[in-house]
């Protein structure tokens, strides 16, 4: 399913609203959890999931073309862990 | 930040009634929960993808205990978050603390 499936799914089900408002509270909700991370804060969904910044060390690496040692600065990224809910969903226990 | 704060931001941003805001958010979260539960990858433009994966059973451990374990296989969901997301996290860092490393040639 891409953001344009889901977007019309979610208007079919709400003929009161065009398919525009659904699309931009889709992106808003989408916007809110990246802007939440970008400040480090976490994003706690109950019976989703949760998303939060992990953060990776700086390291050697190496650039595959020459060979040549580079060092790789930290670095944050965005992490989900899929709630009790939707773990077990997934899972087909519920 | 919890599903309330995300219904207030699209209230705040989007001119919707609360209650409208409220339920399309849960519509949303639903409609992606339910098409993992089908197995099917759910693919978000400019955020990221979220894809079932299955995990082959495995051994592990009880950690107080230490008696080993089966761990059954099972039906995983894993996000993958997009170039944008990501950018997104780190550009937003630089931009607040000026963590860009010294001598790092400017773009």
């Amino acid at each position: 399913m891409t953001k344009a499936e889901l977007i019309d799914k979610i208007s079919e089900k709400r003929p009161g609203l065009t398919r525009k408002q659904v699309e931009v509270v889709v992106n808003s909700v989408l916007d809110s959890i990246k802007d939440a991370l970008a400040k480090e804060d976490k994003v706690e969904i109950r019976g989703f999931g949760s998303f939060r910044i992990r953060h990776r060390r700086a390291k050697e690496g190496r650039n595959p073309k020459t060979g040549e040692t580079v060092s790789v600065p930290p670095k944050k990224v965005p992490f989900f862990k899929a709630g009790k809910e939707m773990r077990e969903m997934v899972d087909g226990k519920l | 930040m919890t599903k309330a704060d995300i219904i207030s931001e699209v209230f705040d941003k989007v001119g919707l009634p609360k209650q409208d805001a409220e339920e399309l958010v849960e519509m949303i979260l639903d409609t992606i929960k339910l098409t993992l539960k089908e197995g099917e990858t759910v693919k978000l433009s400019g955020f990221g993808n979220f894809v079932v994966r299955q995990k082959r059973s495995r051994k592990g451990r009880n950690p107080k205990t230490g008696q080993e374990i089966e761990i059954t296989p099972r039906s995983v969901v894993s996000f993958r978050p997009s170039m944008i997301f990501k950018d997104h996290v780190i550009e937003t860092d630089s931009a607040t603390d000026g963590a860009v490393p010294a001598g790092q040639p400017a773009e």
